[in-house]
């Protein structure tokens, strides 16, 4: 593959979106578990729930700041180095960014300011409201974010049209209730709860291990597993309800994540474990679990998943049949306002695969010229490189199955062992820590690597979306991005731990002597002398 | 859906250049004096207590006020496409350096107060000073390019090209004009911080905001009335030749457009445009005079109406170009031909009358909770950690 501006500034998306996104699954996650804890604080008074809101909601803060510095690249970059996808699908894409805006980026922005400066000047009713207006503000976000994203994956209730020269809008509610964009909102809120709780969870293991911030730690761990096992649990049963979406929407995706070359007859296979070949096209040292693949992408025993080797051919068919579309549509463009009706006919019959016509445009400026090879060749690009989707894959489900036994654990050892925790599952908690970042990560990989070479699947391909900048332009806002961002990460985990190091350092006092008379109310008996020296009053 | 064509196509199309006004008007005069107080920060506030206490002014409410640009970025993409995707990456190295201001300045807000070293908070002080400033003026270069024109063309699939090299695109960005343009849109926000710092901050930090917020508004009357000079005998228009349609779809290339002399022949067809530029220079008069005699309030206010007036003077102008070729004027942008469709402006703008009251409610209401100076107290009372 040569390296050009398509490569450089996917690099670059790639590298500023997977940076975003090591900061928003915390926030999501952290702003429910805090609003939660605050909840938690004005029904019953106990002043540790305030101490625990605020320490929580410091370290939410710290993260809050940089997703939202790097959210306004991401809000920028498609313009940036990707003006002609603005252009091409601008109309439908852009509106729920905007959306995302007024409906919920304002809100989580305005109120966190008000979270933050707002403890005096508020009354506890209405700072909790403000606590979960941040929240909400947060996970509406993303709701408006995964549609955008899931029209790019499955591009519903919208239809090209010749006299612009790019897709509009015909069904606003299709793109909106799109299943694809659907699924993918609560599987991806469900991944940054997990998230969260993994980070509640091994911060709070940390503590204990070393004996400090006790009543901290242990009720921190009792909102995090129980919250993060139902979230893990729903992060793994509505990733596979995107699977079941992606059966009917994205094929390929589907057949290159499963590396299945060839189609097989229902239910299909699902392959655990292998080492996928691209160009024997054959998975080696495969080990199948029969019907699984079947029942996952169908939910059926008889409804056959087509292979990787079938798309392609239908890949050529479609090639075959945009090209009649892109001749119909060079006949409209000049006629204009005067167009044959036979013209419109033919392209309306066809308009469905013009994005494949566009494939060809990588090997040849006008895709009526192509020949049979270059035509062949198209197809063969619509196959993504299955081996690092399928990878990728694997260790994100592996993990989503590794969180649910955490959770289960620590739930089941904060419920009915009397929040008792052996120390390796504390050293184990501490560990896992960046596990959720790792899981998150790779599903975003599966999920935007796999849609290549599209940008917007069957409509429009990568290699066109680009702006028509100089190479030097995009390495030097790489550089910068690389550098720059770089020096925010250390900063950002230095604070970090810093404040973890530091533990919660407001309303010690208050606290502290409400927590020894709450003890002595629970026991009966003076345990102050009993405490760990730093929490003595 | 029939629903949308209740509104013609083409006063949707006006309402959303109105709004895009809007929001750009709204996050003038709410960030905008963020930005304002970022680059008065080091001249305002010598100590550390008083530069918390000019951070602190600003502290909990620029959040919510930089989404007004965010919204202003993601509203261009929806109801503007071509105009978002022909400025963002025209603009590209340029758009880089504000992006960078904008990443920074969150950050520096944060972590500034979280270490008590000198040279950590002296560091970031600096990074406030040019993360304000420098967008500042750049968002006034940006105008002062698109009234000349900007060098770029579209191919028949609407591709857009930028005539020059790399460095040339950037570098030429930063013509005289464009620099005026710049100058006056850093003046009318630092004269804006120095209203809000007024009305927020005591003593000295409210002193010097004073001096310094009067010298702004000052060097922005002289150079937007110099800039209208320039305007008038040095600057060409566009207009768009025969006749057109202003419901046709949107593709620049549909349209037959020509330089002018002027923009300003604009005053003689529509003379009621003329408030804008009076509001511009009367409200910033009237911010020097209230600086100076101390008023709080009714200073901001007039800040407020300089702003508004001197950015819809350059939309009413301009009207109905959006954005301007130098190179091919054939390609430019007008608010005929580079909207969205009739149904996405339609769908948008029910979005934005339900919500956008409900924001202006919500801001109104966390303004209103932190109605009050910020005093030496707030910021170096020990238990408030969270105070920036």
């Amino acid at each position: 593959m040569e390296f050009g501006i398509v490569e450089l500034s996917r690099l670059q998306f790639a590298a500023t979106a997977m940076y975003h996104f090591l900061f928003v699954p915390l926030t999501l996650g952290l702003s429910v578990l805090v609003a939660i804890m605050e909840t938690i604080y004005v029904m019953t008074d106990r002043p540790i729930w305030r101490q625990m809101t605020k320490f929580w909601g410091l370290l939410f803060g710290i993260n809050f700041a940089l997703g939202v510095a790097t959210g306004i690249t991401m809000e920028f970059q498609f313009g940036m180095n990707w003006s002609y996808f603005s252009h091409y699908v601008g109309d439908i894409f852009g509106a729920p960014l905007a959306i995302e805006g007024l409906m919920a980026f304002f809100l989580e922005a305005t109120f966190v300011g008000l979270f933050f400066f707002g403890w005096d000047k508020l009354s506890k009713v209405a700072h909790l409201t403000v606590a979960w207006l941040v929240a909400i503000g947060s996970n509406f976000s993303a709701l408006w974010i995964l549609i955008a994203n899931g029209w790019m994956q499955n591009p519903v209730g919208a239809a090209f049209n010749p006299m612009t020269m790019r897709m509009e809008v015909t069904d606003f509610y299709a793109v909106l209730f799109n299943d694809v964009a659907q699924a993918k909102f609560v599987h991806t809120v469900s991944a940054g709860y997990v998230t969260a709780s993994v980070f509640v969870l091994g911060v709070s293991a940390w503590y204990l291990l070393r004996d400090r911030h006790v009543e901290l730690a242990r009720r921190s761990i009792t909102v995090a597993a129980a919250f993060g096992l139902a979230s893990a649990f729903s992060v793994v049963v509505l990733g596979d309800e995107s699977g079941y979406s992606a059966t009917h929407s994205q094929k390929m995706k589907l057949a290159a994540i499963e590396g299945m070359w060839e189609s097989q007859p229902a239910p299909a296979a699902f392959t655990a474990f292998g080492f996928p070949d691209q160009e024997a096209r054959e998975t080696h040292y495969a080990i199948h679990i029969p019907f699984v693949m079947g029942l996952i992408g169908t939910r059926s025993l008889t409804i056959p998943i087509p292979g990787i080797a079938e798309l392609e051919s239908q890949a050529e068919t479609r090639i075959r049949s945009g090209v009649i579309a892109y001749d119909a549509l060079m006949h409209i463009r000049e006629a204009r306002e005067n167009s044959d009706p036979l013209e419109t006919a033919r392209f309306e019959e066809h308009s469905a695969d013009l994005g494949f016509a566009f494939l060809l445009r990588k090997y040849i400026d006008d895709p009526r010229q192509a020949t049979q090879e270059q035509i062949v060749q198209a197809a063969n690009d619509t196959i993504p490189t299955v081996w690092p989707l399928f990878w990728a894959f694997r260790i994100m489900v592996a993990l989503g199955f590794g969180f649910i036994a955490t959770m289960l654990y620590f739930f089941y050892r904060a419920s009915f062992k009397g929040m008792n925790f052996p120390r390796p599952a504390l050293h184990l908690a501490v560990w896992m820590i960046p596990t959720p970042w790792i899981a998150a990560e790779l599903g975003w990989f599966v999920a935007e690597f796999g849609r290549q070479p599209w940008t917007v699947d069957g409509v429009l391909p990568t290699a066109m979306s680009v702006s028509a900048l100089s190479m030097t332009e995009v390495a030097l806002t790489l550089a910068g991005f690389v550098v720059f961002y770089s020096v925010l990460f250390v900063i950002e985990m230095g604070l970090m731990l810093k404040f973890i190091r530091k533990g919660p350092f407001e309303d010690v006092a208050e606290t502290d002597a409400w927590m020894i008379r709450h003890n002595e109310r629970l026991t009966g008996r003076h345990i102050a002398d009993a405490m760990p020296a730093e929490t003595r009053p | 859906m029939i629903l949308h064509t209740l509104i013609d196509y083409d006063i949707l199309r006006l309402i959303w250049w109105g709004l895009l006004g809007v929001l750009l008007i709204g996050f003038a005069l709410t960030d905008g004096f963020d930005l304002g107080v970022g680059a008065l920060l080091p001249f305002v506030a010598k100590t550390d207590t008083e530069r918390r206490i000019a951070i602190n002014t600003v502290g909990p409410v620029w959040e919510g006020n930089q989404v007004w640009f965010i919204l202003g970025g993601g509203a261009i993409f929806a109801a503007w496409p071509p105009l978002y995707a022909v400025s963002f990456s025209g603009f590209y190295l340029a758009m880089f350096v504000v992006l960078a201001a904008l990443i920074v300045r969150p950050v520096a807000f944060k972590f500034r107060s979280k270490r008590d070293d000198v040279r950590w908070r002296t560091s970031w002080d600096w990074a406030l000073f040019a993360s304000g400033a420098i967008p500042a003026l750049l968002f006034g270069v940006a105008v002062g390019n698109v009234i000349q024109g900007v060098p770029f063309h579209f191919t028949d699939d609407l591709h857009t090209i930028y005539e020059g090299a790399w460095y040339a695109k950037f570098i030429g960005l930063l013509d005289p004009f464009s620099l005026l343009a710049g100058i006056v849109s850093l003046s009318m926000l630092v004269m804006h911080g120095g209203a809000w710092l007024t009305l927020k901050a005591e003593g000295k930090v409210r002193d010097r905001a004073r001096q310094l917020g009067s010298m702004a508004a000052l060097v922005a009357v002289a150079t937007y009335a110099l800039a209208g000079v320039w305007m008038a005998v040095g600057i060409e228009g566009f207009r768009i030749v025969g006749d057109y349609i202003t419901t046709g779809p949107s593709n620049p290339l549909h349209f037959e457009v020509e330089k002018t002399a002027s923009w300003l022949s604009a005053y003689s067809d529509r003379p009621w445009i003329a408030v804008a530029p009076i509001m511009g220079i009367a409200g910033a008069l009237l911010t020097f005079a209230g600086l100076r005699a101390g008023r709080e309030v009714s200073t901001l206010l007039y800040s407020k109406m300089a702003i508004l007036g001197v950015i819809s003077s350059v939309g009413l102008t301009m009207f109905p170009f959006i954005m301007p070729s130098s190179s091919d004027p054939q390609s430019s942008l007008t608010v005929w031909n580079s909207s969205s469709s009739h149904l996405t402006l339609f769908i948008m703008l029910v979005v934005t009358v339900i919500f956008m009251p409900i924001i202006l409610a919500y801001t109104a209401w966390v303004y209103k909770v932190l109605w009050g100076k910020v005093t030496e107290a707030d910021v170096t009372d020990d238990n408030s950690h969270s105070v920036y």
